[in-house]
């Protein structure tokens, strides 16, 4: 059980990983206002968690 | 250029949001030692499992030298029932033991302190007046912190019981007795305070919590087969000399709660008690700091007009200092009773304030200031 906890807790952080990181792309590719900040604003938690800050 | 405002102004809300949560995640406890406080040990002391890990608790130990029994009360199960932790900084920074044994534990779920509710707007903590100044506590959350357990599964299944229970109470110190060595943090972390409870011979557990007024299981003693006599004669002498107090019986077939398991699962009488906390209500106002040591709420004073509470409430609310009392006087009260019913292993303890006297100096009167005391006796949880 710890073990897979272990397992899928590596496996989730990585999904938390590449998200951020589609996200930060979509920014940088994107000519839309509304859509930069929609972007930055959706990528805060992604990085609170990332950091292991909540 | 637009593009690098925008992530600017989102670096500095990350950042800023991301400064408070770390901050509010270590914030630091002090704790200025008891005269009465002979040793601090660490929880990984009796269990390897969780040795170094966040919940690896300190453990006060007040030892009078005086032979007797040995209790154990245990505070911050649930952290966001802050009248049980405050009960136990009391009893670690002011009880003398004169005959017997008492042991502290301020964090039982240090992992639980650490984090607040998710989407319950709960402030991350709270501070109390004091003679010299003041000491802030964090608030905390019922479960363990996900950063340190996670994932949850799709259902808890209880060990050894076999119950199933709510999938999230994998995370609920409370819900967890009397652990597993292999298992999860917090099913570790019960594992290893019944180890303590084992090997120390500890003869009363008292567990300190708080309750929703909604709740029925309030302003009372729960106690295990063995604690029924104790926590009645406790109930009788409470609510003929200072407040009403209940006792209920632990549901033998209802697990992992401490009141159950820890008898079961040892040789010492398990008790529980339950002190009220509108703040946890359901159909409470705004979730504040002044509410949580108030505990006044005019939208649980409607639910009580509506005959849904099992405790009453009025404009009075229940301030902190009336839970906190409850709580040091029945800890008092048991000690009293049980050396009545066991005089050849009493307990004997002074410098510790009962409900009367919490109430008027208040709850802060009681807590020592750390600038003023020696650095040997200083703790932080």
């Amino acid at each position: 059980m710890a073990v897979l906890q272990t397992l899928v807790t590596l496996l989730y952080y990585a999904l938390v990983a590449f998200v951020s990181v589609m996200l930060v792309w979509n920014l940088t590719r994107t000519r839309d206002w509304k859509q930069e900040v929609l972007y930055v604003i959706v990528l805060i938690p992604f990085l609170l968690r990332l950091f292991r800050l909540k | 250029m637009r593009k690098l405002l925008i992530s600017a102004l989102g670096l500095v809300l990350f950042a800023t949001s991301g400064v408070s949560f770390y901050q509010s995640r270590r914030l630091e406890e002090p704790v200025v030692l008891s005269d009465g406080v002979t040793d601090v040990k660490r929880l990984g002391d009796y269990f390897e499992g969780v040795r170094g890990t966040v919940n690896d608790a300190n453990l006060y130990f007040l030892d009078s030298g005086v032979p007797g029994a040995t209790m154990l009360v245990l505070g911050g199960t649930h952290p966001e029932e802050p009248a049980g932790r405050l009960a136990a900084w009391l009893l670690a920074e002011n009880a003398v033991m004169e005959a017997g044994r008492l042991i502290v534990v301020l964090s039982g779920n240090r992992s639980a302190t650490t984090v607040t509710r998710v989407g319950g707007a709960y402030p991350p903590d709270f501070t109390i007046e004091t003679d010299w100044g003041e000491r802030t506590f964090r608030l905390g959350d019922r479960w363990s912190n996900p950063l340190d357990q996670w994932p949850d599964p799709e259902v808890y299944i209880h060990h050894p019981s076999g119950q199933y229970l709510a999938y999230v109470d994998i995370r609920n110190l409370n819900r967890t007795w009397p652990g597993r060595p292999t298992g999860t943090l917090t099913e570790r972390t019960t594992y290893a305070f019944m180890e303590l409870v084992r090997r120390e011979g500890v003869g009363v557990f008292i567990d300190l919590h708080e309750a929703e007024l909604q709740y029925p299981v309030i302003s009372t003693i729960v106690a295990h087969d063995r604690g029924q006599e104790l926590a009645t004669y406790v109930s009788m002498m409470l609510s003929d000399m200072e407040f009403n107090i209940g006792m209920e019986y632990s549901p033998v077939n209802l697990h992992g709660l401490s009141h159950r398991e820890v008898g079961d699962h040892s040789d010492a009488v398990s008790l529980l008690f339950e002190a009220p906390e509108p703040f946890l209500d359901a159909t409470r106002g705004r979730t504040t700091r002044e509410q949580l040591l108030t505990g006044q709420d005019e939208f649980v004073m409607k639910a009580g007009e509506a005959g849904l509470l099992f405790e009453r409430i009025d404009e009075r609310g229940w301030p902190i200092a009336v839970r906190v009392g409850r709580h040091t006087s029945t800890v008092l009260q048991t000690m009293e009773a049980w050396t009545e019913l066991n005089p050849d292993r009493p307990m004997r303890v002074r410098g510790v304030p009962r409900y009367a006297e919490v109430i008027e100096r208040g709850v802060g009167h009681w807590l020592r200031d750390p600038a003023s005391a020696p650095v040997s006796r200083l703790r932080v949880e």
